[in-house]
């Protein structure tokens, strides 16, 4: 049984050395630009402090894997460019894509540095991952969060590369860089801008009884009782009204977090080469008790013992956690 | 799906801290602007997370104590002091929390998004303000609460000591 990778989110380098004392095989982070799809205010890495989390990883044994993976638009690929470059010039150990543009800036100018292919690139099916290895080189794989066990199995037997898969943290239901519902309300894109409800746009409203209204621009999406879990702002995790329903109801999906642990002995069982835990724009807290846990977990596993987390679940989103399709295509 | 169930000991969040006196607020003054120049000077990196919002007015709300607390995180103007709840100053944004869940936060030992879910933390007003001087905080090392103490010596570790047991106790966050 091979060991699989540990990959972790930071998105302040305190996070990223959090993340390495804490049991990480690898890093993912990006710079404070539209380059990746974490770009929230006050979040990500100055070309310094990426080259000083780099020496920090690196003389612990630790990769640091450089999210690019949000897609330029026509007139800007300028910036996708610089940050493939300053990664490969600050060492870091791969850069994750999506676009297929950057993809080849990075197969033909950078030929030696890693190149692994983001969840955003949305590559579900077997053609779809040779294509990007056959063309670009990409030596890992990230499949959106649609895929059962089953399928991730049979993916892996067909593909010539890693496959990566997530394991904990924000479960979107959309398929990864296919969602434009933020691009709709305010004219930003997650996709193309990194910005999934940017926080300028977002507003909570207090009621009198405790109740708290959320709002993105000019629309309400949802409306929390004074007792009631709250999840992130996006819309996708709203509650909406229609004449055909009694009562406000998830129209897209509801606020819950994706845990694997119960699953990781048949992920390592399928071939899966690393795990990843999602949260960038988590704090310290989380990275470390998140790391820690799943790093014991996986150990667990490897020595052929259950694996043993404890409870996470007040750290998931609405206070929810699910295996999500990974278990079942009906999750829902 | 599994779901947390949610014990909430104490309404005010206070804890123990309610049946204190309120101090008056003008011996508190002096000890939170030497709390955050310290921190300032220890931590001058944290204000370039900020960016803009640097000069943002945040209230914050310890619920339950009789005051709240103006941080205005400008380092060529900082301002940090209490306030009395009835004369609450205009923000650009709030934060409110129990005591020890704000403790937490400051300690590097809470996920804000955590208690955000949970219902713990209340946000209004400008929430990017609010997410840039979170990410700030978040990316100082170790912890501003143990920062501040070490301001008083022995007496300040004492004191952190004794309000973190507390916030175990009560099964903080």
């Amino acid at each position: 049984m091979s060991r699989p990778e540990l990959v972790c989110p930071a998105g302040t380098p305190a996070a990223l050395r959090t993340a390495v004392d804490a049991g990480a095989d690898a890093v993912y982070c990006g710079f404070q630009n539209a380059t990746n799809a974490r770009n929230f205010p006050g979040l990500n890495f100055t070309p310094d402090e990426m080259a000083q989390g780099v020496a920090y990883a690196h003389d612990r044994g630790a990769k640091v894997l450089l999210a690019v993976n949000s897609f330029p638009t026509a007139g800007r690929f300028d910036l996708w460019r610089d940050a493939v470059d300053a990664g490969a010039r600050l060492g870091v150990d791969a850069v994750i894509v999506a676009d297929i543009g950057v993809a080849e800036y990075v197969a033909e100018r950078h030929p030696d540095l890693r190149l692994h292919l983001s969840v955003q690139a949305a590559a579900s099916s077997p053609e779809a991952i040779r294509y990007y290895v056959r063309e670009f080189g990409v030596k890992r794989v990230v499949p959106p969060r649609i895929l059962t066990v089953a399928e991730i199995r049979q993916i892996k037997s067909e593909i010539p590369c890693e496959i990566e898969t997530f394991v904990f943290g924000n479960h979107g239901l959309m398929v990864e860089g296919r969602c434009c519902l933020t691009n709709y309300v305010t004219g930003l894109s997650t996709n193309m801008d990194g910005v999934c409800s940017p926080a300028a746009q977002v507003h909570y409203d207090k009621g009198p009884d405790g109740s708290v209204t959320t709002r993105l621009g000019d629309f309400t999406f949802d409306c929390f009782g004074p007792d009631e879990q709250a999840g992130y702002p996006t819309i996708c995790k709203g509650r909406y009204t229609t004449p055909a329903r009694d009562e406000s109801y998830y129209a897209f999906e509801e606020p819950v977090s994706l845990n694997l642990a119960e699953l990781l002995p048949q992920l390592i069982e399928a071939g899966v080469e690393a795990f990843k835990i999602e949260g960038r724009q988590r704090s310290r807290a989380y990275v470390r008790q998140v790391v820690s846990n799943f790093r014991a977990a996986i150990d667990q596993v490897l020595a052929g013992q259950e694996p043993h987390l404890d409870d996470l679940v007040a750290l998931t989103e609405g206070q929810k956690q699910t295996v999500g399709a990974f278990g079942s295509k009906k999750w829902r | 799906m599994t779901e947390i169930a949610h014990g909430k000991p104490d309404a005010t969040g206070a804890g123990p801290l309610r049946f204190l006196p309120p101090p008056p607020l003008f011996l508190l003054q002096p000890i939170l602007a030497r709390v955050a120049r310290r921190v300032a000077g220890l931590h001058p990196s944290l204000f370039d997370r900020l960016g803009p919002h640097r000069t943002a007015c945040f209230v914050i709300d310890p619920r339950g104590l009789p005051f709240v607390l103006l941080l205005v995180p400008d380092p060529e103007n900082l301002v940090f002091r209490a306030e009395p709840r009835r004369r609450e100053p205009q923000s650009d944004a709030r934060i409110a929390g129990n005591f020890f869940d704000l403790l937490a936060l400051v300690d590097g030992n809470s996920d804000g998004d955590a208690l955000f879910f949970s219902r713990d933390l209340d946000i209004t007003g400008n929430t990017e303000a609010v997410v840039c001087l979170r990410n700030a905080l978040d990316d100082v090392e170790g912890s501003i609460a143990e920062d501040a103490a070490g301001l008083f010596g022995a007496p300040g570790r004492a004191i952190l000591a004794a309000l973190r047991r507390a916030g175990d106790r009560r099964g903080g966050s």
